[in-house]
């Protein structure tokens, strides 16, 4: 007979026995909905099936059914588990014969609770939601009429104008710049960007650049830039192609 | 032997007495006597000797309805002889089935009330939520606050009316005492209590 093997049907669980032992330890099943003595019955009524008795099997299954009952009980009493174990034996004993007690009292008045109901069965009674009406309660301190006509009137007044004008971003025209660049650089071959725009503010500068963009794309002009950040030089694409000439000639 | 309406009808307090009666058979649910007088607009002492007057008219034996005071208040309901006749029209969803660990938490909420499920667990030794949510939604258990935030705040559960209805009791007051074994209930609280502290702590 083999332990791991044993088929369990219980109300939390149902397969075999090493699944269960996987779930447990995996987290997966909480051990406090598990009915520890289900599972002793079920190996005690395969045992009895045979005709003799298995030691090995009974031993295995003794250091597992232990192994799950230790483990819990330190589930319902993580905190507790700990105090018990500090107390000296026969304090830990007396401490559990009182909660055992406490039980089997909380037992009783459960049985004289079922025996209540049935005595009383055979009372009939009206069950329905909120039956009484609503008793009107008034939150509010006495009003004044005109106090609130005070009040909405503030609220109907319009509310001044607020003026957008610092948010506005003005943008000169980017043909400002293309004419600026091209009369720059029919007297001169090539020029220095920013040297050129290091007057102008932030959005003119970027307005400037949208230029310099427009005009490469043209075919107008070079851009050339040793490194990041370093001085964006602008050449005319004539002067550009007579350079790689001689370059390439020499 | 006087017939019920006679008794009625030779007393002052007749008017009354009916109407009480009015307001008993729209109530779904027990009234206490500071509700009827208030319905009635009548005093308080006039109302308790006018309930004199329907109870004994609304008794076993006597009459089909009979009147009984349940849950702190006043309620009527059907007579035991008329129960099988009940039984066959009505459902009880709120007792049917009640299983022993349903039955075993009832006991510890209705003793030890209010109390949190990490209490109930302490004293059954095994996890009780689901007969707490069971008892909750048979309307038998309800939410009453929760335990102080510093030793973990759990919601805490006490019975309802309906559970001293369902269980036939004027009051919690009327469950009888569990001192056969020794500690008080008292005594169990403050165990629990101490516990509770010294988790959180």
């Amino acid at each position: 007979m083999i332990v791991r093997e044993l088929e369990l049907d219980l109300d939390a669980f149902a397969g075999p026995f090493d699944l269960l032992l996987t779930l447990v330890l995996k987290d997966e099943l909480d051990l406090r909905e598990l009915d520890v003595a289900g599972i002793v019955l079920a190996f005690i009524e395969r045992l009895a099936e045979r005709e003799e008795l298995d030691l090995e099997a009974c031993g295995e299954f003794l250091v597992l059914i232990s192994a799950l009952l230790e483990l819990k009980a330190r589930g319902l009493f993580p905190e507790e588990a700990a105090e018990l174990a500090d107390l000296e034996p026969e304090a830990a004993a007396e401490e559990l014969a009182r909660r055992l007690a406490e039980y089997r009292r909380m037992k009783d008045a459960a049985a004289w609770l079922r025996e209540r109901l049935e005595s009383e069965g055979d009372r009939f009674f009206r069950l329905g939601p909120a039956p009484l009406a609503p008793k009107l309660e008034t939150p509010l301190a006495p009003q004044e009429p005109e106090r609130l006509a005070e009040v909405i009137r503030l609220l109907a007044k319009e509310p001044p104008q607020v003026s957008l004008a610092h948010m506005a971003l003005r943008f000169p025209p980017v043909s400002q710049f293309l004419e600026r660049f091209r009369s720059l650089l029919r007297r001169r071959s090539r020029f220095d960007f920013d040297q050129e725009v290091g007057e102008l503010t932030r959005v003119e500068q970027a307005v400037a650049f949208l230029a310099l963009l427009d005009m490469r794309r043209a075919g107008e002009i070079t851009i050339d830039q040793a490194a990041p950040f370093a001085p964006i030089r602008i050449s005319r694409t004539d002067v550009e192609r007579e350079a790689s000439w001689t370059v390439r000639s020499a | 032997m006087d017939s019920p309406l006679r008794l009625i009808a030779s007393n002052p307090l007749d008017q009354l007495a009916r109407t009480l009666e009015a307001l008993l058979v729209v109530a779904s649910a027990p009234l206490t006597v500071a509700e009827l007088a208030e319905a009635a607009d009548d005093d308080a002492e006039r109302v308790e000797a006018a309930l004199g007057l329907v109870r004994e008219r609304y008794s076993e034996g006597r009459s089909g309805i009979v009147l009984e005071h349940v849950a702190g208040g006043w309620a009527f309901r059907s007579s035991r002889e008329a129960a099988e006749a009940c039984a066959r029209l009505f459902e009880k969803p709120a007792q049917r089935n009640l299983s022993q660990a349903a039955l075993e938490t009832l006991a510890i909420v209705a003793y030890l009330g209010p109390c949190s499920r990490p209490d109930i667990a302490r004293i059954r030794g095994v996890a009780a939520d689901s007969a707490v949510a069971n008892l909750s939604e048979r309307g038998l258990i309800a939410e009453a606050g929760r335990d102080d935030p510093s030793v973990g705040g759990a919601i805490r559960y006490r019975t309802t009316p309906l559970f001293e209805r369902v269980f036939g009791l004027e009051s919690l007051s009327q469950l009888p005492r569990l001192d056969d074994v020794g500690e008080s209930t008292d005594a169990i609280r403050d165990r629990l209590a101490e516990v509770a502290e010294k988790r959180s702590a």
